[in-house]
């Protein structure tokens, strides 16, 4: 509520200090703008940037440590009982008071003490968010005061904002490098804590998983738990059935479409494809868990075989069909890229057209089609809605199709819906699990896209 | 069926003695390999030939000139049918091999381009080995039994084009390794692994430097020996150099052909005395 | 010239023999039947080739036909007539659950014992007496009067009138009671029983209750973290393309930067879920299940998406452009701001509305932070809790109820629709923008 006002007010002041700065600056000289060192525009903006930045720099720095600050205050208020003890037992002590003062019901009785403090950590926001907003003003108005105090036929303004501007534009471009090393440094900060429980070796070599276990305060840590493998094993088999669908289906649409489609075909395939890349995994997920799974399991029954109703198959079956776009557009920019001459002098040799493309477009094109199929790969391994509502949860071992498996992604996503304490070696296994996913798939993609790269060099 | 059409072809389509065009019987006696009647070529609503008639003698070399977007390339290109991998352009007129319609409903395009192979303007190896660039041909035709006999098709292909005393120490190299000289010679070699009768050069020369020009020029005029011969050139001193007979051509049209000593010395038509003078072009 | 001739006629005349044996074998009946045999190969690659394009398509069909026969009903549901006589007793009480038994079993005369009663009460769907109440809340004069109203029916009944249970099946294995059909019948004969437009779909937020559940909180839910992923990553998006095409070096740092991106755009979404998890929600403290939330995951998510296509259609003005601007003295950013970003801005868009499609329909990292929980309320607020569409659909997947099942189809198709006509306003303005320098 306050931060609304606050945004608005920010947004006000911008807006009015950029008409001050324009018209005050023509005014500066006698409307002869030809005088000005700047565009009174670039004086508008001058003042704006006066009136806006400081504010919202407060403000970022404000929200970012208010939460922090209101809870260190909350709790050295409380007796040393219920603050001092494992790390577990304060993380569910916070979350019990944001919960409080949030109003959301936390499912037991609160300690007095504990509601207490909630009451006076939501008292601190609510003081601290209303002196934000009283500052913030504040600072915004005197921010244009000045900038407009400023503003003269020599004020240099365009330089200023220039630079101010190259700033924010550089600032722009380092928030991916950001987010990776936040995904880096997050990822790595958990499995860490992971790892001081259950030996990376155990995780990444056991065979038997099986998390809910650990939620006994007897196998807090037992290493047996957490054996990764059957996730890997189920991930490779779900990530295998799907290529099998994937590669030779997209594959052979990309050549039907780049080397034998008609113009007019391929007006309507090309959006086609699109649709069918633009599905979200939701729904995808859905048609295999309702129409897939089911299809698959009468036909596995008809035949006299036993099939899981969450077998592997179906979901790779599906995962493969997402991917079909994925694979045929990758191929067919690949495919284009090879140059018309080599068509031409196999055509000159008086080859056919699928001679020409099996032996030579096609090796001409392998290492772009390589590429291709890893950036598939990558793409399959981290699907998560398909084989989260598709496949099974129990992790077995094998490598039967028909069977039940479960994968990386389905398990990161089950351990962590729902509540759960930040520091259970459950939770934490999720973001082990994560490590190996992020670090599998950066490395196919590195090399993919790298792959890709000199290709399109070589025949550009 | 083909045979008694064939005959009925090459009756209807031996070369008149009322010939509209300009072309002199220069070498008389000497049988046509290739005969073009009224060709004319549209790309979509564009016309790029008006109506070409040209004799291609056998063992001979044949250069067309002109200047750019004359249609020489697109007329070579007709030849052995390689427009009909081009959306939207569209052949009338007859073309000829040995008395046989081209474009006739017997003739099929894959043979016929065997028989009537191409060197492009960029030299195009595949992205294969030396060997197997000039296997290409004859393991897709089928024209060697055995792994002897494709080594023997690849090193007298070899040799005949010239290359093979180079090469002969790497031919698991990949073809692309080669210089462009190199490569342009490893194109003909390719194109004469299959045997063809006729060779369309487009102009094989205008990616090379002078000595590697020199090269192929030798080459072409060892070739004539045993192929037809027709080169697209831009270059009217190596028109002069390799062929017997010139073809002007002008806006899509044949202004004349000849002997070459003929057309260079003694051209009849004022605007191939203009390019051949460097009046334009 | 005559010279030349005769120097021809030499040289041709030994000739003859090596190209004649070659070229029979062109010609040769060996050479015909191979090349039958490889025209064959060519129409079965060819043949491989549609059928491959012709199985996507056909799955397109299957996946889009069973969505659509499953879901289509959906926007449909039964409402029974009631005639309820608001007596202000049980008006001021709230006791509107009465109310609305007793105008039923007005039609149900001959109904008199306890477990006949039972069955009534069941055909009524458990929030028709909110609707009621809402009712009179609106228009307090109602009290004491006698009204026709429409009021929802249970799924159940819902369903049988959709014709979703097997009549001929045994009482056991149906899953629904004779005693409700009959009832149910009896309803529908007297007109009391009728479908109408299902608005609760669009308005009213998860329910336990399928005839009670919609997807507007979903909706509310997913236009508040769009909006918030929208605001943060397009201008975010555009600077950062805008800095690395026109203004930055071309040196190891904006290499890294540029690799960085386009590895980005292929990490998997759950990875971005568990980043918002560990350092939005565990470091930064926000709150769960929020709009905020999923927006700056959403946004950091897209980002490389925008920046990539923001880059590609700067790219594509062409240079003799800026070095106009930059000839008659405007300073780089001028140019930039004034000539070369306007000009790239239809491609911007595109890439950015298929950006924004692209976080429309993401389902896992939501599912890290907390979006995923049963939320009845409609959210009006960035950190109040929420969920959004692909998230309800995955959600309702998981109910066993068939009419969850119907809806969650009919969820799909709204959000396919949406997404569909995002991707096509994409498709429209490439086209319509579509420059040939």
């Amino acid at each position: 509520m306050q931060l609304t006002l606050l945004a608005l007010i920010l947004t006000l002041l911008t807006v009015i200090g950029f008409l001050i700065g324009r018209s005050r600056a023509a005014a500066s000289v006698g409307g002869r703008v030809a005088e000005l060192h700047s565009v009174p525009s670039y004086h508008g903006v001058y003042v704006a940037l006066w009136a806006g930045l400081p504010a919202l720099l407060l403000f970022l720095a404000w929200t970012a440590s208010e939460g922090w600050l209101a809870m260190q205050l909350v709790l050295s208020a409380l007796p040393e009982r219920l603050t001092t003890g494992d790390g577990q037992s304060v993380a569910l002590l916070k979350a019990d008071i944001l919960n409080l003062a949030r109003d959301i019901s936390t499912g037991r009785e609160p300690d007095p003490l504990v509601a207490e403090a909630a009451r006076r950590y939501a008292a601190f926001r609510d003081l601290a968010d209303w002196s934000l907003l009283a500052v913030g003003a504040s600072l915004a108005v005197a921010g244009l005061a000045w900038g407009r105090h400023r503003i003269g036929p020599d004020l240099r303004a365009r330089p200023v904002v220039e630079r101010v501007v190259r700033v924010v534009l550089v600032l722009c471009s380092l928030v991916a490098i950001l987010t990776t090393v936040g995904i880096v440094l997050s990822l790595l900060f958990e499995a860490l804590r992971f790892f001081t429980v259950v030996s990376p070796l155990d995780f990444l070599f056991g065979t038997h998983w099986s998390p809910q276990m650990a939620m006994r305060a007897d196998q807090v840590g037992s290493s047996g738990s957490f054996g990764a493998i059957p996730l890997f094993a189920g991930t490779l088999l779900i990530t295998v059935i799907a290529m099998a669908v994937a590669v030779p289906v997209g594959l052979m649409a990309a050549i039907y479409m780049s080397e034998y489609a008609g113009r007019g075909v391929r007006t309507w395939l090309k959006p086609a494809l699109e649709i069918l890349a633009g599905i979200p995994t939701v729904v995808y997920g859905f048609f295999a868990a309702l129409t897939m799974a089911p299809f698959v399991r009468s036909v596995g029954e008809a035949l006299g075989l036993d099939v899981s109703s969450e077998s592997a198959l179906a979901a790779g079956i599906v995962m493969g069909v997402m991917i079909i776009p994925f694979v045929s557009s990758l191929s067919d920019d690949v495919i284009n890229a090879v140059p018309q001459s080599l068509r031409d002098g196999s055509y000159g040799l008086g080859a056919t057209k699928s001679e020409t493309i099996r032996q030579v477009v096609l090796p001409a094109a392998l290492p772009g089609i390589v590429a291709a199929v890893m950036l598939a790969v990558s793409r399959a391994i981290g699907e998560t809605m398909i084989v989260t509502m598709a496949s099974g949860l129990t992790a077995n071992l094998t490598a039967n199709p028909l069977q039940a498996v479960t994968t990386v992604t389905t398990q990161i996503a089950t351990l962590l819906v729902g509540d759960q304490e930040f520091d259970s070696p459950k939770t934490l296994s999720a973001f082990g699990l994560g490590l190996v996913l992020f670090l599998v798939t950066l490395c196919l993609n590195m090399v993919a896209l790298r792959v890709v790269r000199t290709y399109r060099e070589k025949y550009d | 069926m083909s045979i008694t059409s064939g005959i009925q072809n090459q009756l209807k389509l031996r070369p008149r003695a009322d010939d509209r065009t300009g072309q002199r019987s220069g070498a008389a006696g000497l049988p046509n390999k290739m005969t073009a009647r009224g060709v004319k070529v549209f790309y979509g609503a564009k016309q790029a030939l008006r109506g070409i008639d040209l004799d291609i003698q056998e063992n001979r070399v044949l250069a067309l000139i002109g200047p750019s977007g004359c249609g020489k390339s697109t007329f070579l290109r007709c030849l052995n049918r390689m427009n009909d991998t081009i959306e939207g352009c569209r052949v009338e007129g007859q073309i000829a091999l040995d008395g046989e319609d081209v474009y006739g409903k017997a003739v099929d395009a894959v043979q016929l381009r065997a028989r009537v192979g191409m060197v492009f303007q960029k030299p195009n190896p595949f992205p294969k080995s030396i060997y197997d660039n000039v296997a290409y041909g004859p393991r897709i035709h089928g024209l060697a039994s055995g792994r002897d006999e494709l080594d023997e098709v690849v090193q007298t292909s070899l040799k005949r084009a010239g290359l093979w005393a180079e090469v002969k120490d790497r031919l698991r190299e990949p073809g692309t390794s080669l210089s462009g000289g190199q490569q342009q010679r490893l194109c003909i070699a390719r194109a004469i692994a299959v045997s063809p009768e006729v060779i369309l050069m487009d102009e094989p020369c205008s990616a090379l430097d002078p000595i590697a020009t020199a090269h192929i020029e030798e080459l072409i005029d060892e070739l004539r020996a045993n192929y037809t011969i027709v080169i697209v050139t831009h270059n009217m001193q190596q028109a002069a150099r390799v062929s017997q007979r010139t073809a002007f051509f002008h806006l899509g049209e044949m202004v004349e052909c000849d002997d070459t000593e003929e057309i260079f010395t003694n051209p009849r038509d004022e605007r191939t005395q203009g390019y051949i003078t460097g009046r334009y072009g | 010239m005559t010279d030349l001739v005769e120097q021809d006629a030499a040289a041709v005349t030994p000739s003859p023999a090596p190209s004649t044996a070659p070229k029979s074998r062109l010609r040769s009946e060996a050479f015909a039947r191979r090349l039958r045999a490889r025209h064959a190969a060519e129409r079965r690659f060819r043949l491989a080739g549609a059928a491959a394009v012709a199985l996507a398509a056909l799955i397109l069909v299957l996946l889009l036909g069973s969505i659509v026969a499953k879901g289509a009903s959906a926007f449909l549901e039964a409402r029974i007539r009631l005639e309820v006589t608001l007596d202000p007793a049980e008006v001021a009480d709230r006791n509107y659950t009465a109310l609305l038994r007793r105008a039923l079993y007005a039609q149900f005369p001959q109904v008199t014992d306890r477990a006949g009663k039972r069955v009534l009460n069941d055909l009524l769907s458990s929030g028709a007496p909110y609707e009621l109440e809402a009712m009179v809340a609106k228009n307090p004069a109602l009290a004491g009067t006698t009204q026709t109203i429409w009021v929802r029916a249970d799924d159940q009944i819902d369903q049988l009138v959709k014709g979703a249970y097997r009549r001929d099946l045994p009482e056991s294995e149906r899953g629904l009671g004779d005693a409700k059909i009959a009832a149910a019948d009896a309803l529908l004969a007297s007109g009391a029983l009728a479908q109408g437009f299902n608005t609760t779909l669009f308005t009213a937020g998860d329910s336990r209750e399928p005839e009670q559940a919609g997807i507007g909180g979903a909706i509310a839910g997913s236009l508040l973290t769009l909006l918030v992923t929208m605001a943060l990553s397009v201008p975010t998006g555009i600077a950062a393309a805008v800095y690395l095409e026109e203004f930055a070096a071309r040196n190891r740092w904006t290499d890294l930067i540029e690799v960085n991106i386009n590895n980005l755009a292929a990490v998997p979404s759950i990875i971005f879920g568990l980043l918002g998890l560990a350092v939005f929600l565990g470091f930064f403290g926000m709150p769960r299940s929020a709009p905020l939330v999923g927006g700056l995951v959403m946004a950091l998510m897209t980002l490389p998406v925008i920046i990539i296509a923001s880059r590609v259609a700067l790219k594509a003005v062409p240079p003799s452009i800026r070095e106009a601007a930059l000839g008659i003295g405007a300073s780089p950013l001028q140019t930039v701001l004034h000539h070369v970003l306007p000009l790239a801005m239809p491609g911007i868009l595109t890439g950015t509305i298929i950006g924004m499609a692209r976080a429309l329909g993401e389902t896992a990292p939501l599912l890290m932070i907390g979006m995923v929980a049963f939320i009845v309320d409609i959210p009006h607020g960035l950190t109040d809790s929420a969920t959004v569409l692909p998230v309800q659909i995955y959600m309702w997947a998981d109910s066993p109820e068939r009419a969850f099942t119907e809806r969650t189809s009919a969820a799909i198709l709204i959000l396919l629709g949406v997404l569909i006509l995002l991707n096509g306003v994409a498709v429209i303005l490439r086209k319509i923008f579509e420059r040939r320098w």
